[in-house]
């Protein structure tokens, strides 16, 4: 076995040597066999070529002689270097291949990485498996804060979780040298980074016992912070860093790779420490929780566990708790689960286009192999064998499968890259797993698969196309007949481009409904004028405004500055912009109304007077503020319609009172007017019912500016920014921003964005396949009809039926494929609901464009052959062969 | 144009060792003597004799050399190796079992 191995090798080796002693050994052969002709009386001339006839093909022959010997190796060679020679006299075809093939392998594997990312790779944590989002749960609020209290009781109480963290946001003024500058930060329970399993590079972790009131103020330091603001110095431990003029020591520096994302803005994270005052209430919600499950505790245990424990608090504390559940979930399911039904439908999209892609190829092979017919018949006919011709054609689809693949993989990468650049910042802080998005093992097992499969489809196809047809060579030499065999490839190539087709109209309905989602997701309705808008973040010093009067002074002087500034219309304050969240609620209660202790969530904002009208909201019943609606007048209250309609159906809710769920005294308001709804929460989500309260009465150091203008709001932004600056230096702006900007970059507008230009680009590539598929088989099939069209037209037949007989060949294609994508379509838009906003799976619209779209495209591809066909000149058509 | 009957399959290796077992001789010769040989019944193709010799010098039964021919030219002449000889004593003992159970067969009266 080896020693015929070790020869073999050696024959390889000196192939060339090898080669020539059979060629003189058969030369030998032949020149004997001559001589013997010869001395039979043959003439010498008619001796040789008896010799040679009886010899047979000598490199036939060879061949053969090389197969016993050889690897087979050579024969490959001779298959790659003729494939090539085959693409090289056609490069247009191979060209076209590879791009088409590159294009549907490059989309997918660059989607999957995405998918994989996302979905497949764990978090960057310890056993992230393990990990889990808990949080409180309260009507019409899924997934809603958790108040300090709770968090410590469910803590003390829970039996499923061998750890539970709390982790809230804040923001500080960060004072380095001269600039203040607002900054966000995490704030959170001691054990946050041991839970997670993430280890400072330097320094250390925040110890047990301090997140206490009263303990050190320490801070560790995100890497990301620690190179932008410390210069990547070993030296911070130790060092101090100044937040709201505390100074506050660093004791940590995080790994590069540490991300949290709920909180992926956070340039500080510092411990619980001091309760605010929302802190110290059972019924202030301002954190959330994440835990570890103790070994072998499914999160259905723990979401049991913590169900209890909730219900045994609502039970010990009956008002603040009533109806607040708990809610758990994988932490994974918090940061992915947004952007999965996103990530699955664009995979999905890519693999349509990787079909279609595909199939393409596969029939444009399909009518390569069938022009080569005479090629391939000649081949047989010189002693080339089934087998020999089948494996020909099968490297030929290899090396254009290797071709594409490889081109493929660039374009993915690519594709990958740009796609990350694509999304914003903001969006990409909740999106830790964009960084590992790339080639890596997962990916590139994805890519061999694809890979894998297109070579088995390219080089399965002409093999099929040479067995199906079962040649009869020298029928096909003659060339006497198109029939059987293109009859076969007809249906062949007919029902794959029904394939594409149906493709494309299921991408082409998908882009259509997703453009409609976010077309009706920008124009929903927002209750007040989003044009023309500025918006701001705001954040002054605590220590240096520390009673109402000075803060009301602070608002009152921004607001008045403002309004000065030339091409300013009026200047607001709020203390939650519009299109945020539902959120910053407060449970009211009406005066004299039966209750029975339920919490009924309203949005709840502090404004100036200028900032409703500021907004262009519409005023339907009662007045606005007014400037004399401050601390030294009794409290009132605007409502939203929202909360007109909830709590006072068929009443003038004017003069009627607001208090807060306990029925503070000094929480009870009168009702003053009553304004449309502006849209506080996210496009996507329900209008909630809203209070107003006066501004003028509080003193929240961080809150939000609004700026009418009557010109180009952008221009005016950095003056805007300046003007408040003067006022006060140490006041810190963040996200300043036009209100139009503000909604595009909102998480909805994002992610739908996204998708429907993504599914919009693949729709698109379907759609030219597609029709470039049709255009071919339609094209072909002319060609392969020209002699019938001829005689048609000699018996006379007007042009007109010429062009008839092949539209309706493209028609009967075009409305098989168009009925079958509708079907499909809708099954596919009933699995992406989720992702469509005010449309349904089975809008007509939409679909009728398809229709439209498709058909045009389609007709038009098919009128350029009828067009050919229906210039056949006859005689020429009928010499042609 | 008749096509003169098949040599029995695997029975080419077993003749062409024979006929070398005589002494060395080269590809035409072998050729011409099993022709000879079988009174002009067997052909052997060319087509087939060569890549059955490389089969046979592979296999190692064959050893091949380069020698001046009758007529003054070079031509490889086979000669049978040891493991070769051992070998056609293999193939002729199979080949004789083989036409005995053939003739078996064929010498079985038949039924009506």
């Amino acid at each position: 076995m080896l020693s015929g191995f070790l020869k073999r090798l050696m024959l390889f080796v000196r192939r060339g040597r090898f080669r020539s002693d059979l060629d003189e050994e058969m030369a030998f052969h032949r020149a004997q066999a001559e001589r013997e002709f010869a001395a039979q009386g043959m003439k010498a001339e008619e001796a040789r070529y008896a010799a040679m006839r009886q010899f047979g093909n000598a490199t036939r022959l060879r061949e053969k002689s090389e197969e016993v010997v050889g690897f087979r190796v050579e024969t490959v060679f001779q298959d790659v270097s003729f494939a090539l020679r085959q693409l090289r006299r056609n490069p247009g075809f191979g060209l076209m291949a590879v791009l088409i093939l590159a294009l549907g392998m490059g989309v997918s594997v660059a989607i999957f990485g995405f998918v994989d990312a996302a979905l497949i790779e764990p978090l960057p944590y310890a056993q992230p498996n393990r990990l889990v989002d808990v949080t409180e749960m309260a009507p019409g609020w899924p997934r809603s804060n958790l108040s300090l209290p709770d968090y410590e009781d469910w803590k003390r109480m829970n039996t499923t979780l061998s750890s539970l963290e709390a982790y809230g946001y804040t923001g500080y003024l960060l004072r380095m040298g001269l600039t203040t500058e607002p900054v966000n930060a995490g704030r959170v329970s001691d054990g946050f980074f041991r839970t997670l399993g993430v280890k400072p590079i330097l320094g250390r972790n925040f110890l047990p016992g301090e997140d206490r009131p009263g303990g050190a103020k320490i801070v560790i330091l995100p890497y990301g912070t620690w190179q932008k603001r410390f210069s990547g110095r070993a030296n911070v431990i130790g060092q101090s860093v100044s937040l709201d003029g505390n100074n506050y020591t660093i004791v940590g520096v995080l790994p590069r790779n540490f991300v949290f994302a709920p909180e992926g803005s956070a340039e500080f994270w510092v411990p619980l420490l001091d309760k605010n005052g929302c802190d110290q209430r059972r019924d202030c919600h301002n954190l959330f929780g994440m835990g570890r499950l103790r070994d072998g505790v499914t999160v259905g245990a723990a979401r049991a566990d913590f169900k209890r424990i909730a219900a045994q608090l609502e039970a010990q504390y009956p008002q603040s708790n009533k109806g607040q559940g708990a809610f758990v979930q994988p932490l994974a399911e918090l940061i992915v689960g947004d952007v999965r039904p996103i990530l699955l439908t664009l995979l999905a999209g890519a693999l349509l286009l990787l079909v279609i892609a595909c199939v393409n190829v596969a029939s444009l092979l399909l009518v390569r192999s069938e022009s080569r017919r005479r090629e391939i018949a000649v081949r047989g006919a010189l002693g080339a064998t089934r087998a020999r011709l089948v494996r020909q054609l099968v490297t030929e689809g290899l090396l254009l499968a290797g071709a594409g693949c490889a081109a493929g993989l660039l374009i993915a990468m690519w594709t990958m890259m740009l796609l990350t650049n694509l999304v914003p910042k903001p969006m990409a802080e909740g999106m830790p797993f964009l960084s590992s998005v790339g080639l890596n093992a997962h990916t590139g097992w994805f890519a061999a698969g694809v890979a894998l499969l297109a070579a088995l489809l390219l080089a399965a196809t002409p093999a099929l196309r040479l067995a199906g047809t079962d040649v009869d060579l020298r029928n096909a030499l003659s060339e006497g007949r198109h029939g059987s065999a293109g009859r076969f490839w007809r249906r062949l190539g007919s029902n794959l481009v029904v394939v594409e087709l149906t493709i494309a109209v299921v991408l082409l309905a998908g882009a259509g409904l997703l453009g409609k989602s976010f077309y009706k997701l920008l124009h929903v309705e927002f209750g007040f004028d989003t044009t023309h808008l500025v918006t701001m973040d705001v954040m002054a010093r605590s220590d240096h405004y520390k009673t109402v009067d000075q803060m009301v002074a602070l608002y009152r002087q921004i607001e008045q500055r403002l309004q000065e500034l030339p091409g300013v219309e009026s200047a607001g304050i709020t203390t939650d912009l519009p299109v945020g969240c539902n959120c910053d609620t407060n449970w009211i209660r009406i005066p004299g109304k039966p209750y029975n202790g339920q919490h009924n969530e309203v949005n709840d904002r502090q404004v100036s007077p200028e900032y409703l009208p500021a907004l262009k909201a519409k005023l339907i019943r009662g007045r606005m503020f007014t400037e004399n609606d401050d601390a030294s007048h009794p409290q009132v209250i605007v409502i939203n319609e929202a909360l007109a309609k909830k709590y006072f159906p068929g009443e003038d809710p004017i003069g009627q009172k607001i208090a807060d769920y306990k029925l503070d005294s000094d929480s009870i308001a009168e009702i003053v007017g009553v304004v449309g709804n502006v849209r506080e929460g996210g496009l996507e989500q329900d209008i909630w019912p809203a209070e107003y309260e006066a501004i003028y009465r509080a003193k929240d150091t961080y809150f939000s500016v609004v700026v009418r203008t009557q010109g180009d709001e952008k221009a005016l932004l950095p003056g805007i920014v300046s003007t408040i600056k003067k006022i006060d230096p140490e006041i810190g702006i963040q996200n300043e921003q036009t209100m139009e900007q503000q909604i595009d970059s909102t998480q909805a507008a994002l992610l739908h964005r996204f998708a429907t230009w993504l599914v919009g680009v693949f729709a698109a590539l379907a759609l030219v396949l597609g029709v470039v598929g049709l255009y071919g088989v339609i094209a072909y099939s002319v060609s392969q009809r020209t002699r019938e069209i001829g005689v048609r037209m000699a018996l006379g037949a007007q042009r007109g039926s010429v062009y008839a007989l092949v539209m309706r060949q493209a028609l009967v294609l075009t409305v098989v494929g168009l009925g079958l994508g509708l079907v499909c379509s809708v099954a596919a838009s009933v699995l992406m609901r989720k992702m469509l906003f005010g449309v349904e799976a089975w809008d007509l619209p939409t679909l009728l464009a398809v229709v439209v779209v498709l058909g045009a495209a389609a007709l038009a591809a098919s009128f350029l052959p009828a067009h050919r066909a229906a210039s056949v000149n006859p005689t020429e058509a009928l010499r042609a062969e | 144009m008749a096509k003169k009957p098949d040599l029995l399959p695997g029975t080419l290796d077993m003749l062409i060792l024979k006929t070398l077992a005589r002494g060395p001789l080269h590809g035409y010769g072998i050729a011409q003597s099993i022709k000879r040989l079988s009174e002009d019944v067997l052909t052997v193709e060319e087509g087939s004799l060569y890549p059955a010799l490389q089969r046979l010098l592979l296999a190692g039964w064959l050893k091949g050399e380069w020698k001046m021919s009758e007529t003054n030219r070079r031509a490889r002449f086979y000669t049978l190796t040891r493991a070769g000889r051992k070998q056609l004593g293999v193939e002729i003992s199979e080949f004789e079992q083989m036409i005995a159970a053939i003739g078996r067969v064929l010498a079985a009266p038949e039924e009506a």
